[in-house]
Formats: C-alpha cells, structure tokens, sequence
C-alpha cells in the first residue's frame, strides 16, 4: 500500500478536527459536512475539492479515507526526494499532487481533460463576469497549447509536460506545525 | 414494635430539624446577607486559590505518568502564542501574488492569461480550511491546557494513575454532593425572590420609590444568583459603567453574561418572550422596570424593533439596555460580526467586554449540544465561573462613518480588551449557510486578474 509518514500527533489532531467535522456522529463525513466550512463553502472550486475525498459512486468518506487524501498535501522533505523510491510512490510525491490537480479538471474520471470539463472548471472559477465565447476562446487557447497527440483533450502526460516548470511540491503542500 | 421505633425516629426528626436549621442558617450569614448588601467574606477568593493549587497538583502527577503529553506542551506553547490550538500555519498570500510566483517558474506569461496551475492556489486554500478553519472552532468549546479534572474536558486524564483518579473522585463528590445543591438552593431561592419582590413592587406606583426599589431587589436578586454559580468576577474601569439613555454591547458567551452584568449595574433587558419558567420571570420583571420584551412574531420586523429601542433611549429616566449584537453565543476566544441594528439607533454605545478564565469551567453554551437546563446544571456543578469584565469608555457614531463601520469599531475595541480574536464572519453561521454573495466575490477577483486588463482595453 502507499503510505505517508505523518507524525503521532498530528493524527491525532487531525482525528480531533475529523470527528468536529462529524456532526452526525457516525464515524464518516458526507458533503454536507464539509460544506458547512464557510471558507471552503465560499472557495469556487469547493465542490471539486469536496469531491476529491469521495471515492467513485460514493457518499460518505471515513477517517482513513480522510487522511489518505489530505497526505497528498504533505509537504515533500528535503531527505526523501534523494531516497530511493521504494514500490509504489508516496501519496506527496510531485506525481501524485499533480494526478489530484488533473482530476480536479477531469469531471468524469476519464483520464481526459476535454474542452467541456475544461470550460465547466474554468466557469466555476470566474463566476458570471465573463462572458461565453471570451471563456471559450481561453479553453481552446489552453488545450491548443497542452494537446500532443491532436485529439483535442489533455491526458494526463500532457498535463505534467505543461506544469514541468511549476514548482508543484511547494504549491500543493500545506504546512503542518509539529 | 411501636415502643422501639419511636424514640429512634424522635432522634433522627431531631437531627433532621438541627441539621436544617444549620444548613440555612450558613447559608443566610455567609451568602444571602452579604449579598443584598453587595459585600463579600472573601470566601470566593480563598477557593479559588485552593483550586489552583489542587489543580498544579494534578497537572504534576499527569506529567510523571504520561510523558506523551510532552507533545500537548508544544500545543500549549503555541496556544499561548495564537490564541487558540492551530494545526497549520496558513500563507497569507493573497491570489494575484500566489499567480504571479506561480507563473514567474513555470512561463514567461503575463498574469491576464489563463494557466492550468491556476488551480493550485484555490485547491491549497481548500484543503487548508478543511484541516484547519478560523469559524466553525468558534462554535465548540476551547480546549484546556491543564486538566482541571472535570471529564467534560475533553481528555480522559482520569484514568492514568490511581491517584489521579482517586482525586478525581473526590472532585466528582465534592461537586455533586455538596456543591451542586447549595447552588440549587441558592438559585432557587434568588429566582423566587425576584419574582414574588419585582410582583409586589409592580403594585405600587409610578416614581422615585418604586424605581429604587426595583433596582435594589433586582440587583439582591442577581447577586444571590451570581453566588449560585459560584462567580468570581473581577470588574475593571467601573467609572465607565452604562448610564440612562445609552446602550451598552458585549460579546456573548452565554446566558450567564446577563447575570453577571446585571449584578453590578441594572440595564433593561431586551429580548424574546419565552414560556415556562422564564416567561415567568420576564413578566414579573417587567412589572417593576420597564425591559423591553418582544413577541417572536414581532422580532422579525426590523423596524418595530428599532423604533421600540430609540423610543426607550430616548426617555432619560429608563436604564440603559444591555443588547448582544453577536446574535449567538461564541466560544470566548473570538468575538464575531456585530449586527448592525443596535448601532442605527444614534444613542451613545457603552461597550463592554468579558473574558472567563476556562481553567474553572467552561462558560460556553453549546446551543446544538446542550439545552439550557442541562447546560445550567453542568454550570453548577463546575468549580466556579471566573471571568473578567471591562467597561470601555462610550463611543458615539461618527459623521462619515455608517452603522457597519461603527459597529466593527466598538467590535475591535472589544476583542482588543478582551484579548479575543477579532473575526468578521456572521454569527449566523452557526446554524446557517454562508452566502453566496461571498463566494462570488472571491470570483470576481480572480476574473478581474484574468480579463481586467483586457476589459479595460475594450472600454477605452
């Protein structure tokens, strides 16, 4: 299995914050439960950060479930980026943010990012102050850009050759205090 | 058989009798007479000091049991530091910053043209407020550095040495067993009182008399109650106190606020009708002094409330009335947005800020968790409530500022009194939905960095 060290204390604060959270008391969160977050209720890609927790087809998400989302947002230390990998890849490695960066765009799981899921992402994130065929003309801008292979989607090598340069281990972490 | 029992029984009547009369007696000499006249043994003082220290001595015995509390030290440490326990330090940075970086790495883009990793910066956000949020720990109680031995706190400390837990039990005896009912006793008694004096005042009529009467049974009466809760309460700057024609503001942690600001000073109350027991002491309250109460239909409109409000305010010769513009009860590390309504009026605002010392117990009603009587017998069967009050000196609204600025005003003098943490989210969240108004806000941000420059180009 791929696991993340993550220190003694803080899964224990993070099982603290998981059961503040389940308000139902069931040992299990459902979307209701995150989006009584006000800040998350208010961030405009809410709904998608929400969904990344929630396996295919399902609707509530456990502790373990919890964790094993949040440790792609462990921040990568300076020691184990010279390890040698050991089978399967750490849930924080550069690989696996930018796969949950992707499946923020990829709406229907298909390992695709097509010019419609791109358009819908890109509408939640400006709301109603720009207008269709502006937004269009971003969408087809960017995959013109990212698209290799000319089947007008990004698959997910694709994604990785745009995003080569970002320093993606530093954006998509968070910061735990020991 | 009849012979045997009777002298038995004549002996345990006789005990009973003797006890009782003791017990009242202790209670009229040491607590109810001392507060119809506002003086104090220094009893309170005194076991408050005891505590502290039973306290240290269970903190100490925790320590040589259970060394991974080391790692609870380092939250204390950084408790200290921030107020309140955070998990992660969050980055202030604001969007446009976080993009400019972004793409100062990856492209040589300008910052108005759509990249993939613009997702990353709101993702980030995300996640953090999911492990980690400024609102939603406003709305349970805060957590301890030291145990204080009651098991509500949050740890199960109880059960790690036997002394610890022998300790415990004593507490739970001492609480239970003799606290508890001299507290009932007491607030029973301070209730009724109130209610069958304030009765009797309202039978006489209008002028001097009856309102110096009125304001010395009510004040009697919350003091009686204050001891009930066994309340240590350290009031500061007095000379601010509310006068006639003002308003007075303070956070709100729970009902008790009311108790322990009525004690030092008499306010008109404001409020919604309720039944039972506490429809009753409204009614025969407002007997002696005008409160102002409202029916629950009429407390949605806004301006029936408001015109009832400036109407007292106006009258010189009606108490100040004591207004809690959060809306709800918070957890006392944080004071939330100040309704805006109290502050329309144009009478001068005297604000007032309380602090409790959560090493004695918890003072926060938990609304969702507790109802009021559970919440009040968990109160009485705490050690003590500790807190402190501040009055500021009164503001009034300025010419170029509106009732919201105003009232975040008086809210920041508040937090910075008070040491709580200064929040601009709505009270109302505690139940409710945030608005989308907000999150179309964060949109149009975004968008503006997106297209603004192209917009602007159009336009001109």
């Amino acid at each position: 299995c791929v696991c993340v060290t993550v220190s003694h204390s803080q899964i224990t604060r993070l099982y603290s914050r998981f059961h503040s959270l389940d308000k139902g008391e069931n040992g299990a969160l459902s979307r209701e439960d995150f989006q009584r977050i006000p800040e998350l209720a208010i961030n405009p890609l809410g709904d998608r950060i929400i969904n990344a927790f929630f396996p295919e087809g399902e609707d509530q998400v456990n502790f373990r479930g919890f964790m094993r989302t949040l440790a792609h947002f462990r921040p990568v230390e300076d020691n184990e980026k010279n390890k040698v990998l050991t089978p399967g890849e750490p849930l924080n490695s550069r690989t696996n943010k930018l796969l949950f960066a992707f499946r923020l765009y990829d709406l229907d799981r298909d390992d695709k990012i097509s010019r419609d899921e791109l358009l819908q992402v890109l509408r939640m994130m400006v709301g109603v102050n720009i207008s269709d065929e502006q937004l269009g003309s971003i969408a087809d801008r960017t995959i013109q850009e990212a698209d290799t292979n000319g089947d007008m989607c990004i698959s997910f090598n694709e994604f990785t050759k745009v995003l080569e340069k970002v320093d993606v281990e530093q954006k998509m972490s968070i910061r735990f205090l020991h | 058989m009849g012979p045997f029992i009777s002298p038995f029984s004549n002996l345990l009547c006789m005990l009973l009798g003797i006890s009782f009369t003791l017990w009242v007696t202790l209670l009229l000499v040491f607590i109810i007479v001392p507060a119809i006249f506002g003086l104090s043994f220094g009893i309170r003082g005194l076991y408050m000091k005891t505590l502290l220290k039973v306290f240290k001595v269970s903190w100490k015995i925790i320590l040589f049991h259970f060394r991974m509390v080391l790692i609870y030290l380092c939250f204390f440490v950084l408790h200290l530091f921030t107020g309140y326990y955070s998990i992660i330090a969050k980055e202030p940075t604001s969007l446009e910053d976080e993009l400019k970086e972004i793409r100062r790495n990856g492209s040589s883009r300008e910052l108005d043209e759509f990249e993939m990793s613009d997702t990353f910066y709101f993702c980030r956000r995300g996640i953090e407020s999911i492990v980690d949020d400024e609102v939603t720990k406003c709305f349970s109680a805060e957590e301890l550095e030291s145990w204080n031995l009651l098991t509500r706190s949050n740890y199960n400390f109880q059960h790690i040495s036997t002394r610890l837990t022998v300790l415990w039990g004593f507490g739970v005896i001492i609480r239970y067993g003799f606290l508890l009912p001299l507290r009932l006793t007491l607030a029973i008694t301070g209730i009724s009182l109130l209610v069958v004096f304030t009765t009797i005042i309202g039978l006489l009529p209008n002028g001097r008399l009856k309102n110096f009467l009125s304001e010395t049974v009510h004040l009697m009466c919350y003091r009686i109650c204050v001891r009930a809760l066994t309340a240590i309460i350290t009031y500061h700057h007095s000379e601010n106190k509310p006068k006639n024609g003002g308003i007075c503001v303070a956070n709100h942690t729970s009902p008790i606020d009311v108790i322990i600001l009525a004690s030092d000073g008499c306010y008109a109350m404001v409020g919604q009708i309720h039944g039972g027991l506490m429809g009753l002491i409204q009614r025969s309250m407002v007997k002696a002094c005008p409160h102002i109460w409202f029916e629950r239909l009429e407390v949605k409109d806004r301006h029936l409330v408001a015109k009832r409000l400036s109407d007292h305010v106006k009258d010189k010769s009606k108490l100040p009335i004591l207004i809690f513009p959060e809306g709800t009860c918070i957890n006392n590390t944080s004071v939330m947005m100040f309704k805006k309504g109290s502050f329309e009026i144009g009478s001068t605002v005297y604000p007032v800020a309380i602090k409790y010392d959560p090493r004695f117990g918890d003072a926060f009603w938990n609304s969702s968790k507790f109802g009021m009587v559970n919440y009040l017998l968990r109160m009485m069967s705490s050690w003590a409530i500790v807190c402190s009050v501040w009055y500021l000196p009164p503001m009034s609204r300025q010419e170029d500022e509106d009732a919201v600025q105003f009232a975040n005003r008086v809210k920041g003098a508040i937090a910075r009194q008070g040491g709580l943490v200064d929040l601009l989210w709505d009270g109302g969240l505690k139940r409710g939905k945030v608005k989308d108004a907000f999150k179309e806000e964060q949109q149009k941000i975004y968008s503006k960095i997106l297209v603004g420059t192209q917009a602007d180009r159009s336009r001109s």
